[in-house]
């Protein structure tokens, strides 16, 4: 790997004192050349102090904005201190840290312009993630309906393990963003500005203890959101969302 | 229309349009949302002063009564003020949502320069 990029891993946590720490040291272990940021989304327990102790820096926003918002945050940081390449990740300990230097290999190479960590990758034969039945139906729709516009084989949508680099970074922190729910839309976003999109199978375990934002009615929502955002996405001119070049 | 109809919708019309101009003299009210009710007001006086157009729309939207028609077009400005704000919230909702990542950046800078670190900007 290029020595000479700046990294940042981002990782937007809303109350993960318990795993933030944890999260922190995988990361520190299995990528120590990146430098790792904290997106403390409004947290009311003490995951700021325990990020910051951990060694992360820590943003702090006044109140909860949601997961998407806490991301973006993440980016425009990263593009105003000058990183090249970002890497996200959960601050559940949902997402296993030993991946973030394969998923970012790929983008600091050059093979792809962002790589999505997948828990169903057809070579992944260790997956231990569970869902509930509508967000497993509708992840498995999005990803069937994402492949066709994309004409490139997506498993895994939703999945919040990625690496970018700076082009997509600045895709991110644009209002084009869908960042109150961003998911399958954003890969369609990506494919039409004429962005490289890989797929990298990674392992991902039942989130413990969180209020995941898929349940209760959330994954009708899901559902709803992601059929108007991508029908939208692909009503509006694809030039509004080139910033490729 | 009955004298008592035509009197109580001339009265709420005018009472509407006045307590709106008076909100936007006091400034509790924005010009920019102040048209839509003044709007509804106009057409609701309109409406009261001249049956004849009244009767005319009735039949041009197929209804039975001339007083569904009232109704109809205070559901249709109702929802269009809806709509409005709706926009409105939304366009304060990327607003806020700005302004709060801001925020958390600049403390961040702060901290940073606190702690004697030169934060270097690059655009």
């Amino acid at each position: 790997m290029n020595t000479s990029s700046k990294i940042l891993t981002i990782i937007p946590a809303l109350n993960e004192e318990k795993n933030i720490a944890q999260v922190i040291d995988g990361i520190k272990k299995n990528a120590p050349f990146c430098d790792i940021l904290v997106i403390d989304d409004g947290s009311s327990d003490s995951t700021a102090v325990l990020a910051k102790t951990a060694g992360a820096k820590v943003i702090h926003l006044p109140f909860n904005m949601g997961y998407g918002i806490a991301l973006q945050t993440g980016y425009k940081y990263a593009l105003e201190n000058g990183y090249h390449y970002m890497a996200q990740i959960d601050g559940d300990g949902q997402h296993d840290p030993q991946y973030i230097k394969e998923l970012l290999e790929i983008v600091t190479s050059g093979e792809a312009d962002i790589t999505i960590g997948s828990r169903f990758s057809k070579n992944n034969r260790n997956h231990t993630y569970k869902a509930g039945w509508v967000k497993r139906t509708g992840i498995i729709l999005f990803a069937y309906i994402t492949s066709i516009i994309i004409k490139q084989k997506v498993s895994d949508p939703t999945s919040g393990y990625q690496a970018i680099n700076r082009k997509v970074a600045k895709f991110y922190a644009s209002e084009s963003y869908p960042s109150d729910y961003p998911d399958a839309d954003v890969i369609i976003m990506l494919h039409r500005s004429g962005f490289q999109i890989k797929e990298l199978p990674v392992v991902m375990y039942q989130n413990r203890n969180r209020k995941s934002m898929h349940s209760g009615m959330k994954p009708f929502y899901y559902i709803f959101k992601m059929f108007l955002s991508i029908f939208l996405t692909l009503l509006r001119k694809s030039e509004l969302l080139n910033q490729r070049n | 229309m009955p004298l008592q109809q035509k009197f109580f919708a001339i009265i709420i019309s005018l009472f509407l349009m006045v307590f709106i101009i008076e909100l936007v003299r006091r400034k509790k009210l924005r010009e920019e949302y102040s048209w839509l009710w003044l709007l509804t007001g106009t057409i609701i006086l309109l409406l009261a002063l001249w049956y004849d157009l009244l009767q005319w729309m009735t039949s041009l939207i197929g209804a039975g009564l001339p007083t569904s028609t009232l109704f109809f077009l205070g559901l249709v400005f109702l929802i269009l003020i809806a709509i409005q704000f709706s926009v409105k919230v939304s366009a304060l909702h990327t607003q806020v949502k700005n302004l709060a990542q801001e925020n958390g950046l600049l403390k961040n800078r702060i901290e940073k320069l606190e702690e004697g670190e030169t934060p270097k900007r690059e655009k």
